[in-house]
């Protein structure tokens, strides 16, 4: 089992999948300064051609001011973006061959769902009857009934409008596609129809999407590559299951949804100081890939799903013995909390159908494997 | 209760009902009925005949309705072009200048429409502030604006301005940034973003501003008379002197009837054109 080396924070870092030649949009030291502040720090990034890139952060992170900066509404302080090899910072946004579908979708409430899908293609000289045909080959494409070809924006349902502006976009057919957190304004289970609406778009229009969002769920259903952005900086690009597995930083795991991190340091013993884990692998940590030169310091992970609660005489990897503080259902998940000797709390969960025969109180054994723990170096 | 919500609010209403009666439709009432009188009477109890309008084609008066229409026309032309960058830098450029703008355009208001008027007859007349300036100075003087159709649509552009600034403003802040962004990121140009974009949203404001400039100005006396030196004789001139000197209410009623009635027809056409309801903010949906 090999665990993830250390990244310097703000380096472009890819896995998993094999690189075509030139990316078709390069970042290159991006930095973005309103007066004081500095809301993107140096940022280096390549896209592939054809790839769904999701850039992940919570709000204030920089990423809606990055993809303002890649469409062109936001000028960029310094650095440079290369698209297919052309430097394009200072090319205003209607000069741009990319597009980006708004998080406010932002519509033309004044004309028709055919007039609004039409717009690029007016823009662009084509003939009434090319636009028209190209219309409702998108409408078909986003399984918007033909009709609507007439109908005003603004009679239009959440999930409608949404599939208006992407046939929109599409109609542009830019070279990339930005998306700018357009789902988040819709309820939870539009929200989820859509995204698999939109993973199956890209697949089959081959199209390079861009897409920002504050939502993990989404940019793990949804995307190829994920960038974690915090402060300006990207913190770790790599595929949805790395960033789960390994991610490079506390930020990252806790940003990932619920996990179990312990401080450790340099240890050379089965005993992992001042945890309360008890190692039962062969003896060695060492020999696991969890071993940490003396006085380093760093973080043990491993996800609340991986831990699970241990009968008497049975054994793992590693053990955790505390208290069963509290139980929440969580739907088709149980979690609960145990409290170790030491204090520090332990999050776990449960399919429903392994859910835990026992009652609040009750001393626990916990266990989790070797494959499932990830060690975090900052 | 909703019903007696209903009842009490159509009751509160009634004393404004009234009021509007009595000032607003009876006077129009009045003015219809007299239009209709025969010449040079003063009670409405004679029988019908419409020789005062066929006065407005037989005694040349449709020649007033047409200049004032047509400097109306040229001057809500004209305020449009030199309002829209003004309004629009209001609305979205200028932020906390934008309030100075106004305190400066609503002050002119304080003074009264006469003495502003008077004070460009100071400022343009022959031997006045620019002329008599230049001619001091260089010995060499020029003829004088005054007196002339375009100053008169000149003064017109002056004094109707806020009309115009203000419900332009208003319907340009109404264009939402998002969409004109859009619109550049899918290739438009300024000039397309403005035709495409901009004008169609903001077409309540630009219908509002242009009604009330037009409305106005089609009304206007005092430019004419005060800076235009009646080298025209406008509609409005004309249903004064028919009330006055001319002694002849059904002429004035007939005159007043047709610039009402094309007013009229204008305003209730644009209005249906627009969304009102959308720059009184009042948002449906």
């Amino acid at each position: 089992m090999q665990f993830a080396p250390a990244i310097p924070p703000g380096r472009y870092l890819y896995s998993g999948q094999t690189m075509s030649s030139e990316p078709i949009l390069r970042l290159d030291n991006i930095v973005k300064r309103f007066g004081q502040f500095t809301a993107v720090d140096g940022v280096d990034l390549a896209i592939e051609e054809g790839e769904f890139l999701t850039i992940v952060g919570p709000s204030g992170s920089g990423k809606s001011t990055l993809i303002r900066m890649l469409v062109g509404m936001e000028e960029v302080s310094e650095g440079a973006i290369w698209l297919r090899g052309e430097r394009i910072e200072d090319t205003p946004a209607n000069e741009r061959p990319t597009c980006m579908v708004f998080q406010s979708l932002a519509l033309f409430p004044h004309m028709t769902v055919g007039q609004n899908i039409e717009f690029p293609l007016k823009i662009k000289g084509r003939s009434p009857a090319e636009r028209k045909q190209r219309a409702l080959e998108l409408l078909a494409l986003l399984r918007l009934p033909e009709h609507y070809y007439t109908r005003n924006v603004t009679q239009c349902s959440g999930g409608e409008r949404q599939r208006i502006a992407l046939a929109r976009a599409l109609a542009f057919d830019p070279e990339i596609l930005f998306f700018d957190e357009p789902l988040s304004a819709l309820d939870y289970r539009l929200r989820k129809t859509l995204e698999k609406e939109l993973k199956d778009l890209h697949e089959r229009t081959r199209k390079t999407f861009v897409y920002i969002t504050h939502s993990l769920e989404e940019a793990m259903v949804m995307s190829d590559r994920i960038a974690i952005m915090n402060s300006g900086k990207f913190v770790q690009i790599a595929v949805a299951d790395d960033i789960y597995a390994k991610p490079v930083s506390r930020f990252v795991a806790e940003f990932m949804g619920e996990v179990n991190l312990f401080d450790i340091e340099g240890t050379t013993s089965d005993d992992l100081h001042g945890t309360g884990i008890e190692i039962h692998v062969n003896g060695q940590a060492g020999e696991f890939g969890i071993s940490l030169a003396p006085n380093e310091k760093g973080t043990l992970m491993v996800r609340p799903e991986f831990v699970r609660f241990l009968s008497s005489g049975e054994t793992s990897d590693f053990l955790v013995r505390g208290i069963l503080r509290a139980e929440y259902a969580l739907g088709s998940r149980i979690q609960y909390k145990v409290e170790t000797a030491n204090g520090s709390k332990l999050t776990v969960e449960n399919l429903r159908e392994d859910r835990y025969q026992g009652a609040i109180g009750d001393a626990v054994i916990l266990g989790w494997d070797i494959e499932s723990t990830h060690i975090i170096r900052e | 209760m909703e019903r007696l919500d209903r009842k009490l609010g159509t009751a509160s209403s009634l004393p404004l009902l009234a009021i509007l009666l009595v000032a607003f439709i009876a006077p129009m009432l009045v003015v219809a009925v007299f239009s209709a009188m025969p010449r040079k009477v003063f009670s409405v109890f004679n029988s019908p005949d419409f020789s005062a309008y066929a006065a407005l084609l037989e005694q040349g008066y449709y020649r007033s309705l047409l200049w004032s229409l047509g400097m109306a026309l040229a001057s809500t032309v004209i305020l449009f072009v030199v309002c829209w960058p003004l309004a629009f830098g209001m609305a979205k450029v200028f932020k906390r200048f934008t309030i100075v703008l106004t305190i400066a355009v609503v002050v002119s208001l304080f003074v009264s429409e006469n003495i502003r008027l008077f004070g460009w007859v100071l400022t343009l007349m022959k031997g006045g502030l620019i002329e008599g300036h230049v001619r001091a100075w260089t010995g060499e003087g020029f003829e004088s604006p005054l007196y002339s159709v375009p100053i008169i649509v000149f003064s017109l552009v002056y004094v109707y301005f806020p009309f115009m600034l203000f419900p332009l403003a208003q319907g340009i802040a109404m264009v939402p940034d998002d969409a004109r962004q859009a619109a550049a990121d899918l290739g438009a140009s300024r000039w397309r973003i403005l035709f495409e974009i901009d004008l169609p949203l903001a077409a309540p404001g630009i219908v509002v501003g242009s009604l009330l400039s037009f409305v106005l100005a089609a009304g206007a006396l005092a430019e004419s008379k005060i800076l235009g030196g009646q080298t025209v004789i406008v509609i409005a001139d004309e249903i004064e002197t028919a009330f006055t000197y001319g002694q002849d209410w059904p002429l004035g009623s007939a005159l007043s009837m047709v610039l009402i009635t094309i007013i009229a027809a204008l305003a209730i056409y644009g209005i249906a054109k627009v969304d009102l309801d959308a720059i009184m903010g009042r948002k449906g949906r």
